[in-house]
């Protein structure tokens, strides 16, 4: 990294303490496993739909889902490695659920890997992730 | 080669031509606004149709009173798409003997948007003679080019000249007026032309006029008319 | 203005699928803004959200300050009988909405 670079970042630091941490690789790991229960994570059976360039990290739409749209699922969950806190949502699916999916906008801070986990009801635990580039507005208010 | 060259005159044309700031949003922000359900500037619409029976001043008339339904308002937006917010405060006051309404406040923006809505699809169709713009569009060009603020900058610098570029991960649109009141993601709620002009004159770090100064009127003006021939979107989705 | 917005087809085929689009009118404020003073703007943001059709359970979710504000919803239901959508939200203040809307199945 050259000189002017790191004198750029470092100035961008100071000036703007409103800048958000990342949460903590230990704290995402924690979060998966407090619905895991440590149950092993296997890739595969989720769809998580995110755009790969962000123009906006405020409004980003997001798809997570099962793979088989017809499979039963117990219940979705995701993660954001690059937010302040890494849970983004829950959901549990009943009885009256068409198809294991949903679709909402979501927050992020930063460049990063969201994460979707699905737990069957078999028991088991699938993921898939997303990585993502998060560009800033240019005319702020 | 000539076919090439044509190929190449087009795409270039088509890129300069006027269009409204949703064909330079991602696919992402065009599905929010097309759908009605998806569209969070629909809850101000919401609270809008609520407003609009509201009665107000000493002979507690609403807008249902003189206007009937919203939808007999059809066109009106169209007409005036930068103003809608003082043309409902001259209503407010002049007809309904009512307090004007906070131009950037949830009700004037609630009213707007649903003001706004009923002239979805016509094109914008500003008089250049019109009794409260006349003049103002004369002026409002003149301010659109003049080089302002920090970054000595006009309007005209990134709207005209560099509009279909990008700035930051966004593509810069021609400053087309025919979506406002709209929902910015990066606002995270919905705002008037008023709050956008704003945004970008601090953006070249200019002091923005006052909202009640004559020339952030005759901008507004002049934005209007040069939108003349788009389709209304309002309410709009913007990055 | 706390408003909710349940977009619900009026009619649906037995067995097939109720599309359900909901927005709420809400800041979701993540407790990592800063006023003027400096001071952090506490978080308050809807924290709970329910669907159920027919008094059966489509899906409960629970919200963290990484969904946007004006949260948006859309999932499906399965149409048996002719029933309510009822979605049911909590926030961090303690304020509960509820809205329904009916669906005919056919």
């Amino acid at each position: 990294m050259n000189r002017r670079r790191l004198l750029l970042t470092g100035g961008l630091l100071v000036a703007a303490p409103w800048l958000p941490a990342r949460a903590t690789p230990d704290a995402v790991a924690d979060a998966i496993r407090a619905v895991t229960g440590g149950a092993p994570l296997q890739p595969g059976r989720v769809r998580l739909d995110l755009p790969a360039m962000v123009e906006n990290g405020n409004a980003v739409g997001m798809t997570v889902g099962l793979d088989d749209p017809a499979a039963p699922v117990r219940s979705l969950h995701v993660f954001a490695d690059g937010n302040p806190l890494p849970n983004v949502l829950h959901a549990a699916f009943g009885p009256a659920a068409f198809r294991p999916q949903l679709a909402t906008r979501i927050r992020l801070a930063n460049n990063q890997t969201v994460h979707a986990v699905a737990i069957l009801p078999d028991g088991t635990c699938w993921t898939a992730s997303v990585d993502l580039v998060v560009t800033l507005a240019a005319c702020l208010e | 080669m000539t076919r090439r060259l044509a190929l190449a005159a087009c795409v270039l044309l088509s890129a300069a031509a006027p269009h409204s700031g949703y064909d330079d949003a991602s696919p992402a922000v065009q599905a929010m606004q097309d759908d009605d359900g998806a569209n969070p500037a629909m809850l101000w619409v919401a609270t809008g149709r609520t407003l609009w029976d509201q009665p107000a001043g000493p002979a507690a008339q609403s807008c249902r009173t003189c206007h009937g339904p919203p939808d007999s308002l059809r066109g009106a937006a169209a007409r005036h798409p930068a103003t809608l917010e003082t043309r409902i405060n001259w209503s407010r006051t002049m007809h309904q003997g009512a307090p004007a309404l906070p131009e950037e406040g949830e009700a004037m923006l609630s009213l707007a948007a649903l003001v706004g809505l009923q002239s979805r699809g016509l094109p914008v169709a500003v008089a250049r003679d019109d009794v409260m713009e006349a003049g103002a569009v004369e002026a409002g060009e003149a301010l659109f080019t003049a080089r302002m603020g920090q970054l000595n900058l006009s309007c005209a610098d990134c709207h005209d000249g560099l509009a279909g570029g990008r700035l930051g991960g966004a593509r810069i649109p021609q400053g087309r007026v025919n979506a406002y009141p709209e929902y910015r993601l990066e606002w995270q709620g919905l705002g008037g032309l008023l709050r956008r002009i704003r945004n970008c004159m601090t953006g070249v770090r200019a002091e923005p006029f006052p909202a009640a100064s004559p020339e952030m009127a005759s901008l507004r003006a002049y934005l209007g008319w040069r939108t003349n021939g788009l389709p209304m979107e309002t309410p709009g989705v913007r990055p | 203005m706390a408003r909710i917005l349940l977009n619900v087809p009026k009619q649906a085929r037995r067995g097939e699928a109720i599309e359900i689009k909901l927005l709420l009118s809400h800041p979701m404020e993540t407790g990592q803004r800063r006023d003027e003073t400096g001071a952090i703007v506490p978080r308050n943001i809807i924290r709970d959200v329910t669907c159920t059709y027919g008094g059966a359970l489509v899906v409960r979710l629970e919200l963290f300050p990484a969904i946007s504000a004006n949260p948006f919803l859309h999932i499906a239901a399965r149409a048996g009988a002719s029933g309510d959508v009822v979605l049911t939200w909590t926030d961090d203040a303690g304020l509960v909405g509820t809205e329904t809307a009916a669906v005919e199945v056919v």
